[in-house]
């Protein structure tokens, strides 16, 4: 805040938070819904639009008025942001620009045929993802609907009309509307509308335009819109009470379970199944139970699967996955888990034999326990889901398991035929079942089946009299032979069974252990780079995909860097933003996702509690397999992993961090109060002495006066001192010594220091022994008489007041050695290469007073010039402390023209 | 000695105030100015016989002050600095300054240096013998002795004393010496002045390894320190 200035308006600080608050909530969406082409959705919407622009910013993001001039007419004095325009198969279309909607920002955005189907380049492939990007960013909108475009109710719609509806909005957009104004004509008014050549109708219903546009048909249409319409205020009466906390007809903590299997009608199964659950207003769940036989299924029905449980999901369900033997039992297990009440299956889908040896799988479920079972039939549109019967091994082509069979058989009977004078005929009826085992094991269950019954008949033809024929003497092997077959076919069941239970035993296991062994990896380390190089690595080992992690940049928010630099995969400016994307709106993009399909690669976002760290991007073009949807489950665990482990090492960084600066500021703090208490300590003296003799109460003699004196001054020039330490230091540490060498005599500056330190050397033995040919050295005399000093003060304090101290001096090749010697009490040997240390004592509070500095700035100035100092004990007692100083070439001309 | 007038020059009220105790106590008549501008109007005015200039001041550079007021007189100026300043008290002394005290200062150094002022101010030109302690200088006759024992002294080395000796108790900076003594151009031949003092010392000094007479100002020049 600048001095002067008011201080902010405190109203105008609450208009701004609000403002704020305002921009980061989410946009509302009016939805217009019409329950046909034609009666006037668009033109309705305008007419608002122009009513709320007295209050409101409003733009047009895209309308389409098919060139009626009644509509265009209300376009008229309304802002249209541009659109964006795209070429496909040779002409021009243009798309609403989501961007520029964005970039534009208004309060409330117009936006036309929610359930369109975008250009192939667009962000998302359809206008109501779209439209969610504009409400999530603060948008609101307005937007028109046809009923026949909501996902849930398309098969009705298709009852009615005979029009299969392709382009189709989910129901959860038009549950997330906050308004949904019905636009109503009459069906014989819209008729004539019809006939005049007021209507637009797209190409598919103009096909069928006599079917859709029978009266009939148009008051039903109409009757299921205000339908709709209605179930949508009863739900915003039921949250409307909920958050108020009224009581409501909410029919308790019901819930719905719907079952599915890789059969016809799953789809149509969940939508008809969300009805239900809406009329009962209860919450739901979509089961799929994953049996031994799940392996059998072709991708695609794995695919059909696997988009019935995003539709699910879509629809507003949570959808779940459990894997077991028995589908009942599963299903059984999980509801009485979950507290579920009803449960709902599609139309048995297992053959009418089956039914009725092993009972209904309603029944069985009913059977089991308190639940109501609905059972949900009837025709729908044809979607088979292929079941390939392919070998176990999936790869070895089919005649392989026949042949198989054929040659255990032909084994089988060899055998026999050898051995049937030895042993009797039982023990040849079990080398036929050995046949029909090895086969089941080796061969599958159709051949094992088939050697089963042509066991049987080979039993019959060679080993059972009358022999090489068809007859049966004895009818008592007609039994054998009955038996025979029955084991034989069990035997095949059962081991079939148990060989795709192990295979699928085996590719969970093989899953499991990858997932471990990357969680095994990432505990061995220790730092982002690892970790990022071995989730790449494994990515690449499993998917056999090659992979790129994005990680936020820590200066730019926006920008993401990508590891490793040298990817393999090719991040140019779409890809980036697509992972930029990605990151922010925390969704999948790329193919087989709902944003930019058409992008190389596909961008997982790693999301964890606290929000998204980074995004995994898998190359994903065309020339990959397919993942199935095994794989699709380990790739979210991994990017589960990834996520988490790459968040606790930015947590432990920050931890880290943390640490350190506890430590620095508790150092500094240690320092401060030090340095505080040296400063003082002198100032006590001082002030005491000086308010003492200022005292009149005291009355002091002349002696004691001078004492006072004495010692006042004394303190302050230990101040004086302890203030020049301090100051130098922070000049050393502060980089700003300034160093001006010119050449000095060591005597001189010896003889300065002596005199630097006055009185305290008064009383002492100092020796000096130097050379009378010592060259002059290029110093700042300033600086180095300090540092000589500040030995001088050391060796004079820690030794006794009547031993002496030695300074000596001398040249060893191109340095000069000063020496300063005293015979103090010495230094411990683990010390000797501290006592240089700032504040050295501050760590040894048991001996001398002071904040130790003196001989750290010695050393900092010495090792300014280039020189070196070390402490060593001295035979016979004491400490020696030597100075080396580099002597350079000392021309004749000035020392300030040397470069020292 | 009749009552000097000195002349105070500085911002600071507890300084001045410290120093116009001290000045009064020596029987000098006090002025005082906190300001450059104030100096020279001071100076003009009142001609002081001695000024002490706090090259620290608000307005002005002590040294311009100086220079400004070397233009027209000679009046002893004594600069107060700080330490770690060299380069300041250089030029100061370089710019006409006669000494410098370097704060925190003692009353002793501060009367030691008035002492100088004042046999300048009040006989500016030398005596023809000089003495201090064991060492005689006899300008006239060219005779140097050490303890009665004559110093064999080369032509530069005796220059170069007189020039000490005729600045005696006032620092001479290292450029001063040289121009003094080899002449202008010779301003920074720093290792000539050096060996020449050292030959010196060893002439005179009965210690040369504790210099009694030529001290060193380190960084900034030599002073001849006598007894009085």
């Amino acid at each position: 805040m600048v001095f002067g200035e008011a201080r902010p308006n405190p109203d105008e600080l609450l208009a701004r938070v609000k403002a704020e608050e305002e921009q980061k909530k989410r946009g509302k969406l009016k939805v217009f819904l019409g329950y046909a082409a034609g009666v006037g959705k668009t033109y309705t919407m305008l007419e608002a639009a122009r009513q709320r622009t007295k209050e409101m910013d409003v733009a047009v993001a895209y309308v389409e008025t098919h060139h009626r001039i009644e509509t265009e007419a209300l376009l008229e004095g309304l802002e249209i942001i541009p659109r964006r325009q795209s070429e496909y198969r040779g002409t021009v279309l243009t798309e609403m620009d989501i961007d520029a909607v964005l970039q534009r920002h208004p309060q409330l955005a117009i936006v036309d045929e929610l359930a369109h189907t975008n250009m192939p380049d667009s962000r998302h492939p359809k206008r109501y993802q779209d439209v969610e990007e504009l409400l999530a960013a603060g948008i609101s909108v307005y937007t028109t609907v046809n009923v026949q475009h909501i996902e849930s109710l398309r098969n009705t719609v298709a009852q009615i009309t005979g029009v299969w509806i392709r382009e189709t909005i989910p129901d959860s957009v038009l549950d997330s509307a906050s308004e949904i104004e019905i636009v109503d004509l009459p069906a014989d008014e819209l008729i004539k509308r019809l006939k005049d050549g007021k209507v637009y109708v797209t190409e598919q219903i103009a096909n069928a335009i006599d079917k859709f546009f029978r009266k009939g048909n148009l008051t039903a249409l109409r009757e299921l819109t205000m339908r709709i319409a209605a179930r949508h205020v009863d739900e915003a009466t039921r949250s409307y009470m909920e958050t108020h906390a009224i009581p409501g007809p909410w029919p308790s903590a019901e819930r719905l379970l719907v079952c599915i299997s890789p059969g016809t009608a799953s789809t149509r199964l969940i939508r008809s199944a969300r009805r239900l659950a809406y009329q009962m207003g209860v919450e739901w769940f979509v089961l799929y139970v994953e049996t031994p036989d799940s392996i059998k299924l072709t991708v695609k029905a794995q695919e059909s699967m696997a988009a019935a449980i995003r539709l699910a999901e879509k629809l507003g369900a949570r959808a779940v996955t459990r894997q077991g033997e028995s589908v009942v039992t599963v299903i059984v297990d999980f509801a009485r888990k979950n507290n579920i009440t009803r449960i709902v299956l599609g139309k048995s889908q297992s053959n009418r034999f089956r039914r009725l040896i092993f009972g209904s799988m309603a029944d069985n479920i009913a059977r089991r326990g308190p639940f109501d079972v609905y059972i949900l039939g009837g025709s729908g549109e044809a979607e088979k889901a292929e079941r390939e019967k392919t070998s176990l091994t999936g790869q070895n082509p089919r005649w392989r398991g026949y042949v198989i069979g054929l040659g255990m058989l032909a084994a089988a009977t060899f055998f026999g035929y050898l051995i049937r004078d030895l042993f009797s005929q039982t023990t040849i009826l079990m080398l036929y079942l050995l046949a029909v085992l090895a086969t089941a094991i080796w061969g599958g269950l159709r051949p094992s089946i088939m050697v089963s019954i042509f066991g049987v008949l080979a039993f019959d033809f060679f080993f059972v009299s009358p022999y090489l024929t068809f007859a049966i003497e004895d009818t008592q092997y007609f039994f054998t032979f009955l038996s025979l077959l029955l084991v034989g076919i069990i035997i095949s069941f059962l081991t079939a069974r148990f060989r795709r239970q192990t295979e699928l035993a085996r590719q969970r296991e093989q899953q499991t252990a990858s997932l471990y062994e990357l969680s095994k990896d990432l505990a061995m380390l220790n730092d982002m780079d690892s970790y990022l190089k071995t989730i790449i690595k494994r990515v690449r080992e499993t998917f056999g995909r090659d992979g790129v992690i994005f990680l936020p940049d820590a200066q730019n928010k926006d920008r993401l860097k990508t590891f490793p630099d040298n990817a393999s995969i090719t991040i140019d400016e779409n890809e980036s933003a697509a992972a930029v994307w990605s990151f922010q709106h925390q969704k999948p993009v790329g193919p087989g996702t709902d944003t930019l399909p058409n992008v190389k690669s596909r961008y997982l976002p790693l999301i964890t509690a606290r929000g998204t760290v980074g995004v995994l991007a898998i190359s994903a073009d065309s020339t990959f397999p397919e993942l199935s949807l095994e794989q699709e489950r380990l790739l979210e665990a991994y990017t589960d992993l990834s996520a988490v482990a790459i968040e606790a090492i930015q947590l432990k960084e920050i931890a880290d961090n943390a640490q350190i600066l506890q430590e620095t500021e508790k150092l500094q703090t240690t320092l401060l109060n030090s340095i505080s208490h040296d400063l003082r300590t002198p100032l006590v003296s001082i002030i005491g002495a000086l308010s003492s003799l200022q005292e009149e109460q005291m009355h002091l003699d002349e002696t004691a006066k001078l004492n006072l004196i004495q010692v006042a001054g004394e303190e302050a020039d230990r101040l004086n001192r302890l203030i020049t330490n301090l100051l130098d230091e922070s000049r050393i540490e502060a980089g700003a010594l300034h160093i001006t060498k010119q050449p000095a005599e060591v005597q001189d500056i010896i003889g300065a220091a002596l005199e630097q330190l006055g009185n305290r050397i008064k009383s002492r033995q100092i020796k000096i022994d130097l050379p009378n040919s010592i060259p002059f050295i290029p110093v700042d005399s300033g600086l180095v008489i300090q540092a000589l000093a500040n030995i001088l003060d050391n060796a004079v304090k820690y030794s006794p007041p009547d031993s002496p101290v030695d300074i000596s001096g001398m040249q060893i090749n191109q340095d000069i050695k000063i020496e300063i010697a005293d015979r103090g009490i010495g230094i411990a040997p683990e010390d000797l290469s501290h006592i240089f240390d700032k504040f050295y004592r501050v760590r040894n509070p048991g001996s001398v007073l002071g904040t130790g500095l003196g001989l750290s700035i010695s050393k900092g100035i010495i090792e300014a010039h280039g020189g070196q100092i070390t402490a060593a004990n001295r035979t016979g007692g004491g400490t020696i402390i030597s100075v080396v100083l580099p002597v350079a070439e000392i021309s004749q001309k000035s020392g300030a023209e040397q470069n020292g | 000695m009749d009552n000097l007038k000195v002349l105070i020059v500085d911002d600071e009220e507890a300084i001045r105030r410290f120093l116009h105790l001290a000045l009064v106590s020596q029987s000098y008549t006090v002025l005082e100015a906190e300001s450059g501008q104030g100096a020279i109007t001071a100076i003009s005015e009142n001609k002081p016989d001695i000024v002490i200039l706090d090259l620290g001041l608000p307005d002005m550079d002590g040294i311009a002050v100086i220079r400004l007021l070397r233009q027209w007189s000679q009046v002893p100026v004594i600069v107060l600095s700080v330490r770690g300043s060299e380069k300041d008290k250089i030029a100061a002394l370089d710019a006409g300054a006669d000494d410098y005290l370097t704060k925190p200062f003692s009353a002793g150094e501060l009367l030691a240096r008035l002492r100088v002022a004042r046999r300048r101010a009040v006989q500016p030109s030398g005596v023809p013998v000089f003495t201090t302690g064991t060492l005689k200088v006899d300008l006239v006759k060219r005779l140097v002795t050490v303890a009665d024992r004559e110093a064999q002294l080369t032509p530069n080395e005796y220059d170069l004393l007189k020039v000490l000796v005729a600045g005696a108790d006032k620092v001479l900076t290292h450029r001063q010496l040289l121009r003094e003594v080899w002449g202008t151009e010779y301003g920074d031949e720093l290792h000539m002045l050096h060996v020449n003092i050292s030959n010196l010392r060893r002439k005179i000094e009965p210690d040369p390894t504790r210099p009694r007479f030529i001290i060193t100002e380190p960084g900034v020049g030599y002073r001849l320190r006598t007894d009085q």
